[in-house]
């Protein structure tokens, strides 16, 4: 588990016959020109021509072709699936722009200039300069409720806002507190009600005021959204419901955290079970940080 | 009262009955101009003209088809009209044309000072929220954030209409046809409106439910003064909640006054074959 994909495996050969990261040029300004909006209006879901990638949809069709558009040559890209940098998604979007844009890639989240995720944002602290690429898969927050494309604009452009509150009321009725755990609706500077896509609403706070800029893009739904470095982002609450994140009682079972998320990991069928970090970078850094403390005593 | 006093043209009639009201009520909370919105030669509606009163129940009645409904869609900014005006009376005393305003102000009366009350109750309700949550709706929409407070304003407005407070977190699909209906009224007056459109309330409930609903709304009507515009095809309906009727014909009203002086004197011979049609009994 502590073995890196991309350290050990053979690095990948560069393909010449892609143009710089695979997407072609016109289209890549297509998206860049979404993107200036999207970061002009923060929470406003911008439409674009999202293009058939060499991935399903579901997979990170909209996050990969934001990260295609605003990589440079000298960036460095890290991927991360559920805050793990080994799994299948990952590596395999990791290993796709090392071929078709030949730049570096990292684990490491303070090494990285942009950072393609579909579930969290890194326990370590983001920096100003730094991007995240959100793969999304519903970008509209009020479709739960309102099935017409037509009226959500409408309601967007009006701020008619209502419906919001009435999903957390029903959660309140049914479960007695805000049972809605990730894909936590947000008010993006006082204005835009957004998804900040399905990430734990455990990260929520880590979206009010960033120092890094943040991308969401939808393949599918072929949305583009953004929060620009150090936006207001407010998680909707009741003035009697307050909004919370949630605790675990155990630490990480590796690295001893007390302040990650923590996946569950059932390890027989007694009963026994593992909490361990959802981030493998931030877990990895604190066991190697234990052992220099360890080795060096 | 003699023949010649009551006159066809829908204008006139208008302002010749006044409802007995306060003198604080003598200005129109509606106020509506040549109307017309049509589909085709006498289908829709054309050349309505009326003022509605505070606290003032109207009833638009007739056949199938004559333009009942079109007429109320276009009454409630729901779609606009080809022609005419329809100008609403604000709180502060200020008249708003309906269609000349902004969509977000005319949502937000929509959902404040507006109740629209839907012949089937499933196009008016959120089928897939409970019932406090219905009712809630429109605070939350105003900004209510108290979740303790939303939830009194729930048991309270069940109670209004006569729903047991304990079926606040079911679901409205769970309910009757008449608590359905029963509930949308609650949905709607939980702003306290003062303008209520009703198309055809207790259409599809049975009798006696029926009866049930007229009941409560208009004790509803009473307690909180609302002024009404009700379509319906059931004159008795219409004589049960209405002080005022319009009787509408192939896209025109062709008769309108008190809803006695109508239903017991009707002038107009299409009215008169209406009432004959229907008071038998």
């Amino acid at each position: 588990m502590n073995e890196r994909m991309n350290e050990t495996a053979a690095p990948p050969q560069s393909e010449d016959s892609y143009n710089f990261a695979y997407l072609d040029e016109q289209t890549k300004r297509m998206i860049r020109r979404a993107l200036l909006k999207a970061v002009a209006i923060p929470g406003y879901q911008v439409p674009f021509s999202g293009r058939e990638m060499p991935l399903p949809y579901g997979w990170g069709t909209g996050g990969i072709q934001l990260t295609a558009a605003i990589l440079g040559e000298n960036d460095v890209l890290k991927v991360i699936d559920q805050g793990a940098d080994d799994t299948t998604n990952a590596v395999s979007i990791r290993r796709f722009f090392a071929r078709t844009a030949a730049i570096k890639t990292t684990t490491r989240t303070q090494e990285a200039s942009v950072i393609q995720t579909r579930h969290r944002i890194p326990e370590t602290p983001l920096q100003h300069g730094q991007i995240m690429v959100f793969q999304v898969p519903i970008p509209e927050p009020l479709r739960f409720i309102e099935p017409s494309e037509r009226e959500t604009r409408a309601m967007h452009a009006l701020e008619d806002y209502g419906v919001m509150h009435v999903k957390l009321y029903e959660d309140i009725a049914a479960f007695g507190h805000i049972a809605t755990s990730y894909a936590y609706p947000v008010r993006v500077a006082g204005r835009y009600i957004m998804d900040p896509s399905p990430i734990p609403k455990f990260d929520n706070p880590k979206l009010h005021k960033s120092p890094a800029l943040m991308l969401f893009g939808a393949g599918r739904e072929k949305r583009i959204y953004a929060v620009p470095p150090y936006t207001e982002v407010e998680s909707l609450d009741f003035e009697d419901h307050p909004f919370e994140i949630p605790r675990w009682e155990s630490c990480c079972a590796l690295c001893g955290s007390q302040e990650s998320y923590l996946d569950e990991i059932v390890t027989d069928d007694e009963g026994g079970r593992l909490f361990l970090c959802s981030d493998t970078d931030y877990c990895e850094t604190r066991q190697n940080a234990m052992n220099m403390t360890k080795g060096g005593a | 009262m003699t023949l010649s006093a009551i006159s066809f043209s829908p204008e006139t009639a208008a302002r010749q009955f006044l409802p007995v009201s306060d003198p604080d009520d003598s200005m129109p909370i509606l106020s509506v101009r040549d109307l017309t919105r049509l589909y085709g030669p006498e289908k829709g509606c054309q050349n309505v003209s009326f003022d509605l009163y505070p606290g003032e129940v109207l009833g638009i009645v007739g056949e199938s088809g004559s333009g009942k409904s079109t007429l109320l869609a276009a009454l409630s900014g729901r779609f606009a009209p080809s022609g005419g005006t329809v100008r609403y009376c604000q709180t502060s005393g200020e008249w708003l044309d309906i269609y000349a305003t902004s969509e977000a102000r005319r949502r937000q009366l929509f959902r404040t000072e507006w109740g629209f009350v839907e012949q089937n109750p499933r196009d008016g309700l959120r089928m897939g929220v409970s019932a406090g949550a219905n009712i809630g709706e429109r605070l939350m929409a105003q900004g209510a954030r108290h979740y303790g407070d939303l939830r009194a304003a729930g048991l309270q407005w069940l109670s209004h209409v006569e729903i047991d407070p304990a079926r606040l977190d079911d679901f409205p699909r769970a309910f009757s046809g008449g608590m359905q209906q029963r509930l949308q009224i609650a949905r709607n007056l939980v702003s306290s409106p003062r303008l209520l459109f009703m198309d055809e309330p207790t259409g599809g409930l049975d009798v006696s439910v029926q009866a049930r609903l007229l009941d409560l709304l208009r004790g509803l009507t009473r307690e909180f003064s609302l002024s009404v515009i009700l379509v319906t095809h059931d004159l008795a309906v219409a004589r049960l909640l209405a002080d005022r009727l319009m009787v509408m014909r192939r896209s025109r009203v062709v008769e309108s006054g008190l809803a006695d002086q109508i239903l017991d004197d009707p002038q107009h011979p299409y009215t008169q074959l209406l009432v004959s049609s229907i008071l038998q009994t």
